[in-house]
């Protein structure tokens, strides 16, 4: 058990360096340099400005900074928002995100397993083929679709709801519905093969000749093996509603971390993207990492066989 | 023998895309108090089918339970509320499967597993229940039973499991135990441990058994008496030793040439049964066996045999064994 | 040993002699069941065809490509419209006769963009996926061949490379390079191959121990025939529905792109691209995203369909 969490956090970290060096070579690789694009600036000033930056070292020693920069969580100075931080701006723009991210993951769990376990319930039922054309509607519409859709029936048209902005409970709905389709119809589908897996499993007939009732049956039997690999998904879905909450912030108008990105992203301020890239990747490899050790815990088949492996 | 399950009569089908598959059609049997009997049959006999009804597990859709009987302690379980027959399983009629290796929930701990049923039928508190339990793995044979208790099914190899499966099935003590094929996935040096737990825990609790299998050697080593089922009919049904010594129906002879013999001569063959049983969707009109009978006459293509009796115990059902088919063919 | 019964249960007719007179084996009915034999491909295909869904959608996709080859050409050559020559005096004008689709922000005609855009779309999804299949089997293919030594390390590279969220390396590689069609492709199938080599690797593993490669290899079979002839062969169901549920994903993934400004430079358009530009006024000119967007979801919604019918009517084992 020790071993398999030593093994995965040795894994995160490998990632992590990877990352963060091809973040950084590959701003090497960008032709020109930070100041390449502040054309007025009068040489001297240039070579005071390069100093300071370190851009007359060589390569090698650029990195090794730059590597204990971001050991320090000093991630540079943005090029376009005058005397801002990129720490600063992350830090600054994160809660809403964060609070946005959070209900999206618990709403999408809830309302996921629920209508997979429905479905699976009413197999072949009305409600089983309701959830699965909406799984396979979810999977195949674009968040950014959806997140349209929704903001023009339900903002523009019928004026329900909040069209732009965060600043209240109102304001969450058409986001969060936006940014969690496709991960509730994921988890929908996850949960409602595995619960049919679960629910013709041989130890289900062995409870029922115990004469156990259904409600006993489905809660402590069924419910519980049935959601397990819901769990599997939640690394995965992190990084769906992550990257969808860059686009989803941008539409409706939240100030979060997606919005700088996506800023960032067009006016090319290459800090900035390389911050929150590193911002994000550490983000989404922690919640991979907590999702395998989570799976360990929750199952107990996989202590003994998965930790002897690597 | 006073009865203490009488099947009567029972059809049971299932309900498929190409009609209905007739799986059992017409059985009927009784067990007696303390009794083993045992039903034989290959693949597709109707005996798992048939187990599974008596315990009403049998899931419904697709099946139907067209008529008949089952009176289990002077009452019919078919009339029976699922309710009613939630304090019944586990309780007055335990089950086990074939297959330990998945019969067991695997996200719960084994000693949880055996108290369930404690508490449920017998209102015990985890307590009790608990130290019931541990007796329970003591019976079966399990060392360290209170140790054992913590820990999950994948920590058991399949033959202890399948004591575990004993042990729960029996913890209540029920007066029925219905074992489907329950050492099949198991190494043969395993099954005989698990017949022994099954014939101890037996002569301890006093319980009857219907043994569900396809092992002539298994009911040779423990049974009483053995129906033979085919294409969800009984064709031959007799004592322990009038199966084995005198088999009267072909197919029953067929199933014993197929099975090797500790007094079997030097370079006798074992014989297999040629064909494959019929299709249940559309059942032959005559005896369902003539297809693939060396004996097959013209009256078995035409009309299902009636039971021929040899003795209070010995039935067969088979068309050679009318009067007429000696006079024929001796003439 | 004679037995004689005690008694026979009555029977309801009148038996004759003749009743009783034996069967000779050739008298008897046939017993074998005489079935067509199914090759395993056919078989497959026949449960495909009967899915009716899976079949819609194929139908689906058949008519989307057709049209998002023919359709630009044809209206360019009756209207006289192309996908990049603009009109200014015309611009965000609803759908009409002449525009069918409308006109956006440029004035150019929606329904020659749109079909472009999903033949760019489609182009980007289907050359990622082939890229995928591509690296995905040769690097698959060795993995589970060799396994143990070779197996591990590779293994182990593609899980740390697998571990780097995809999207943020794509985002990386594209701000970095300038995004052009090819660049686009590129970036996607930089780690986008990884899941089809797994595939690839867990087939063979299993595949590799069968009695009829054991065979093959010891009547001296080398590397390459028992690979590409025995293994490979009987991976191609699992390999076939990984890359048509990959295509999706790619076109997705381009669409995102696109929002970040990232996907295809104007004046070419993909369908992602074309929704990202309709988000500023599309409260006002809703056409302009409508038509891109029904036409992508329709796509990823077929292909989604078709890969799930693939994979039950290819195994149906697995259906859920």
């Amino acid at each position: 058990m020790v071993r398999y969490i030593a093994n995965k956090f040795f894994y995160m970290l490998v990632s992590l360096f990877i990352l963060i060096s091809a973040t950084f070579f590959l701003m090497k690789a960008i032709p020109g340099d930070p100041l390449t694009s502040e054309k007025q600036v009068p040489p001297a000033i240039k070579e005071r400005l390069y100093e300071q930056m370190g851009l007359d070292k060589p390569v090698y020693q650029q990195y090794l900074k730059y590597l204990g920069e971001i050991a320090q969580g000093n991630l540079g100075i943005s090029m376009k928002q005058i005397n801002q931080d990129v720490s600063n701006i992350i830090s600054q723009t994160f809660s809403a995100s964060l609070k946005l991210g959070v209900v999206a993951i618990i709403v999408a769990l809830i309302v996921g397993v629920l209508l997979g376990m429905l479905a699976a319930l009413y197999h072949r039922k009305l409600i089983d083929n309701v959830a699965m054309v909406l799984a396979v509607l979810g999977i195949a519409v674009p968040s950014f679709v959806v997140a349209s859709l929704l903001q023009y029936v339900f903002a523009s048209k019928l004026h329900w709801l909040p069209t732009m902005g965060f600043k209240g409970p109102l304001y969450y709905v058409l986001p969060v519905a936006a940014l969690t389709a496709q991960p509730i119809a994921f988890i929908a589908r996850l949960t409602r093969s595995s619960m049919l897996e679960v629910l013709h499993a041989d130890y289900i007939k062995t409870a029922k000749a115990k004469g156990l009732g259904w409600m006993a049956i489905l809660f402590r039997h069924v419910i519980r093996n049935g959601i397990m690999p819901v769990i599997t998904y939640m690394g995965p879905m992190t990084a769906n509603i992550v990257t969808g909450s860059v686009v989803i912030e941008q539409i409706f108008g939240i100030g979060g971390i997606g919005k700088q990105f996506v800023q960032a992203i067009s006016v090319r301020d290459y800090p900035l993207i390389m911050g929150i890239t590193i911002f994000y990747g550490v983000l989404l490899m922690l919640a991979r990492f907590i999702t395998d050790i989570l799976y360990v815990v929750v199952d107990p088949r996989i202590k003994l066989s998965k930790g002897k492996e690597g | 023998m006073e009865p203490i399950l009488q099947v009567k009569d029972l059809h049971v089908s299932f309900q498929v895309k190409g009609g209905e598959v007739k799986a059992v059609r017409g059985m009927n049997f009784e067990v007696g108090k303390g009794e083993t009997v045992a039903i034989v049959g290959e693949s597709g006999s109707g005996k798992s089918v048939t187990a599974q009804t008596i315990m009403r597990l049998i899931p419904s859709p697709p099946s139907i339970i067209k008529q008949g009987e089952i009176i289990f302690q002077g009452q019919d379980l078919l009339k029976k509320s699922d309710k009613q027959m939630e304090s019944i399983r586990g309780k007055d009629i335990g089950m086990i499967f074939q297959d330990p290796m998945t019969s067991l929930n695997p996200t719960i701990k084994v000693g949880r597993q055996i108290t369930e049923v404690l508490i449920k039928h017998q209102k015990m508190s985890a307590g009790e229940a608990k130290k019931q339990a541990v007796e329970m793995l003591k019976l079966v044979g399990i060392k360290n039973a209170e140790a054992r208790f913590n820990q999950y099914p994948h920590e058991f190899s399949g033959g202890m499991r399948q004591r575990v499966m004993i042990a729960i099935a029996l913890a209540c003590r029920p007066s029925l135990l219905i074992a489907d094929e329950p050492t099949t996935a198991l190494d043969v040096t395993i099954q005989a441990q698990i017949m022994d737990v099954m014939k101890e825990m037996q002569s301890r609790l006093g319980t009857s058994i219907i043994l569900i299998t396809h092992d002539l050697g298994v009911v040779a080593g423990m049974c009483d008496r053995v129906i033979v089922m085919y294409a969800g009919e009984v064709v031959e049904t007799g004592t322990k030793w009038e199966i084995f010594k005198n088999p009267q129906h072909p197919y029953t002879k067929g199933l014993l040439r197929s099975m090797p013999r500790l007094d079997q001569k030097k370079g006798e063959p074992l014989i297999p049964i040629i064909g494959t049983p019929p299709d249940l969707i559309k059942p032959p009109l005559g005896c369902p066996f003539a297809a693939r009978c060396d004996q097959a006459m013209k009256i078995c293509e035409r009309i299902d045999p009636s039971a021929t009796v040899f003795s209070e115990t010995h039935t067969a059902r088979c068309w050679d064994l009318h009067p007429m088919a000696k006079e024929v063919q001796s003439s | 040993m004679d037995s004689n019964p005690i008694k026979v249960m009555p029977t309801p007719v009148d038996l004759t002699a003749e009743d009783f007179r034996k069967i000779g084996t050739d008298e008897k009915e046939a017993e074998v069941i005489q079935r067509e034999s199914i090759s395993a491909w056919r078989d497959a295909w026949q449960r495909l065809r009967s899915n009716k869904l899976a079949m819609t959608a194929l139908i689906i996709l058949g008519l989307i490509t057709l049209t998002a080859i023919i359709a630009p050409w044809l209206i360019g050559k009756i209207y006289g419209y192309n996908y990049y020559s603009n009109d200014l005096l015309y611009t965000n004008k609803a759908p009409s006769s002449t525009h069918w689709f409308g006109t956006d922000d440029l004035g150019r005609d929606m329904f020659i963009r749109t079909w472009m855009g999903a033949r760019i779309s489609l182009i980007v999804g289907l050359a990622a996926a082939c890229i995928d299949l591509l690296i995905g089997v040769i690097y698959g293919g060795i993995m589970g061949y060799f396994g143990g030594r070779v197996d591990e390390i590779m293994n182990k590279f593609s899980e740390i490379l697998y571990s780097i969220p995809y999207l943020l390396v794509t985002i990386l590689l594209l701000v970095v390079m300038e995004p052009s069609l090819g660049t686009i492709i590129l970036a996607l199938t930089i780690t986008g191959w990884i899941n089809m080599s797994w595939i690839v690797r867990g087939e063979i593993m299993q595949l590799k121990n069968r009695e009829y490669v054991l065979a093959s290899r010891s009547m001296g079979a080398g590397h390459g025939r028992l690979l590409f002839r025995h293994l490979l062969p009987n991976a191609v169901g699992p390999i076939i529905v990984t890359v048509t549920l990959s295509v999706p994903n790619a076109i997705f993934a381009e669409a995102f792109l696109s929002f970040l400004g990232l996907g295809v430079q104007a004046p070419v358009a993909s369908l992602g691209s074309m929704i990202s530009d309709a988000l500023t006024g599309w409260l006002y000119y809703p056409w302009r995203m409508l038509f891109p967007a029904i036409l992508i979801s329709l796509t990823m919604l077929s292909f989604n369909i078709f890969g799930d019918g693939l994979r039950d009517a290819l195994d149906p084992k697995l259906k859920k």
